[in-house]
């Protein structure tokens, strides 16, 4: 750990002194207080925005409920309080009730994130014995026909409407969460209908963003400008209309493609969210595996040598590794250049300032996908859901074009 | 403000309070986030338990922090107002 505010620059006892003057010293690094346990990547949904890598496919391997509670033992000594039991799915996971018990026993504040599908009464009632504390339950759309279309499951709207009611029954806090996107925005109004109807707690608006799936079908979800402003109107429009009647708090989520700053990712490169992925690689965000970096493993090392001194925690921490313009920004300390996942997915160098920055040379990567969202057809190619079949297509379509490179 | 000495607090079912060991603070956590407390709030928080009215509340901070002096009454009241109206950390049986 770097000693920040040391008086004694001569001494080269630290990794500061190797620091460059024109770049302030490598912050302490901050505990890892959310821990995202993404326990499988299968799932019954096949939603073309997934975070989830391409070649999940490719993937299968799972940890064992022995390894992830160790993990959580872990992390829980490093100050780890919030942890996601994400995935794919992670209801398909049957030690779910024993990872729920074995992480709210070591004080953790435990949050299942759920497309809701197979979620019985009786399975919510264990969790809640088990002692889970909120579950959150995503909605593709407000209505059966599009939240089918869009998850690529016939039957999900009504099971996830019967699952909503059931967590509020039981007297969980409720999370309702909603990817909005070109195809959803419109209906907005809609959605936060049905997700006050369902008294939810927390409503999450939050626009796609375009990593992994998200970016191969951009064309398709990306909203217009105009689109976005309308639906922020109608979100503050139903936040001043429930303001004295509902606690039901509406939270949206603007796209960063149309910020004119990048969104300081992460609030800082592993400085507070751990993600472990089903297999136990460790990535310090949930796009972290399509970068072009080494990441460690839990199965062969320990939470805390990951966290404080492996080789892909510390790339991105500091400032050292800047290029311009982010070196000589003034503005580097508030956004650390942005998205490492986005510079790379879209201008090939993760070290590059993040396009979505207008000072980036690469912003009009940015503009162009803007100008393209104003089109009544943006996308030219069909959307590609995110199944077993398509994963193992576009890993065969990126191993020939290596190839022929 | 009498009325407000006999409100029982208890905290509200979206936030669970406990202590941080690593942190070494007291935290209030609700779904996917986390605030930090500094120790006056966690010091009156540690006694909501939804049977105690806030009378009963200042009477045992009193005990608690004999050196605390007359700002104690006033600041609990305020802590007590905001989290209920503004915060939503507390609910009043």
């Amino acid at each position: 750990m770097n000693c920040t505010g040391s008086i004694l620059p001569d001494v080269p006892n630290s990794a500061s002194e190797q620091q460059h003057a024109d770049v302030p010293p490598t912050p302490e690094t901050g505990q890892p207080l959310w821990l995202l346990a993404e326990l499988t990547y299968r799932c019954p949904l096949q939603c073309p925005y997934c975070s989830n890598p391409l070649d999940f496919e490719q993937r299968k391997q799972e940890l064992t409920t022995e390894q992830w509670i160790s993990v959580f033992e872990q992390a829980r000594r490093l100050g780890a309080a919030q942890l996601g039991f994400s995935g794919g799915e992670p209801l398909l996971r049957d030690d779910l009730e024993e990872l729920i018990r074995a992480a709210r026993d070591l004080g953790y504040y435990t949050n299942l994130i759920t497309s809701g599908m197979g979620l019985t009464y009786e399975r919510m009632q264990a969790f809640k014995e088990a002692g889970l504390d909120h579950i959150q339950v995503s909605f593709q759309a407000s209505n059966a026909e599009m939240n089918n279309y869009l998850s690529g499951n016939q039957r999900s709207f009504d099971e996830k409407l019967e699952v909503a009611r059931t967590v509020k029954a039981l007297g969980y806090p409720m999370v309702f969460n909603c990817v909005i996107h070109r195809e959803n925005i419109d209906q907005i109004d809609k959605i936060i209908e049905l997700s006050i109807e369902l008294e939810s707690d927390y409503v999450e608006l939050a626009t796609s963003q375009y990593y992994g799936w998200a970016l191969k079908n951009r064309d398709h979800l990306l909203p217009s400008k105009a689109q976005l402003v309308a639906a922020e109107a109608t979100t503050n429009r139903y936040r001043e209309q429930i303001k004295d009647t509902h606690r039901t708090k509406l939270i949206f989520v603007v796209p960063d493609y149309y910020e004119e700053r990048p969104k300081g990712c992460m609030n800082g490169w592993g400085n507070l969210f751990l993600t472990i992925t089903p297999d136990g690689t460790a990535l310090p965000c949930h796009s972290a595996r399509e970068l072009p970096i080494e990441f460690p493993n839990v199965a062969d090392t320990p939470v805390e040598e990951i966290w404080y001194r492996s080789k892909g925690f510390n790339h991105y921490r500091g400032y050292e590794w800047m290029k311009e313009p982010c070196r000589s920004c003034d503005e580097k300390e508030q956004d650390f250049g942005g998205c490492r996942c986005q510079a790379f997915a879209l201008t090939g160098d993760a070290d590059n300032a993040d396009p979505v920055c207008s000072k980036s040379p690469h912003r009009h990567l940015i503009t162009d996908a803007q100008a393209n969202a104003d089109k009544a057809q943006p996308a030219s190619e069909p959307l590609i859901y995110r199944n077993r079949k398509n994963s193992a297509q576009l890993i065969s379509v990126q191993q020939i074009e290596e190839e022929s490179v | 403000m009498d009325s407000l000495m006999q409100q029982t607090p208890a905290i509200n079912r979206l936030f669970r309070f406990q202590w941080e060991p690593a942190s070494h603070c007291h935290v209030l956590l609700y779904p996917e986030g986390m605030v930090r407390l500094n120790e006056s709030a966690g010091a009156i928080l540690t006694h909501v338990d939804g049977n105690r009215t806030i009378a009963q509340i200042i009477d045992q901070l009193k005990a608690d922090f004999p050196e605390a002096g007359d700002d104690l009454v006033q600041d609990v009241i305020d802590f007590f107002t905001e989290a209920h109206h503004e915060l939503h950390w507390i609910d009043f049986a």
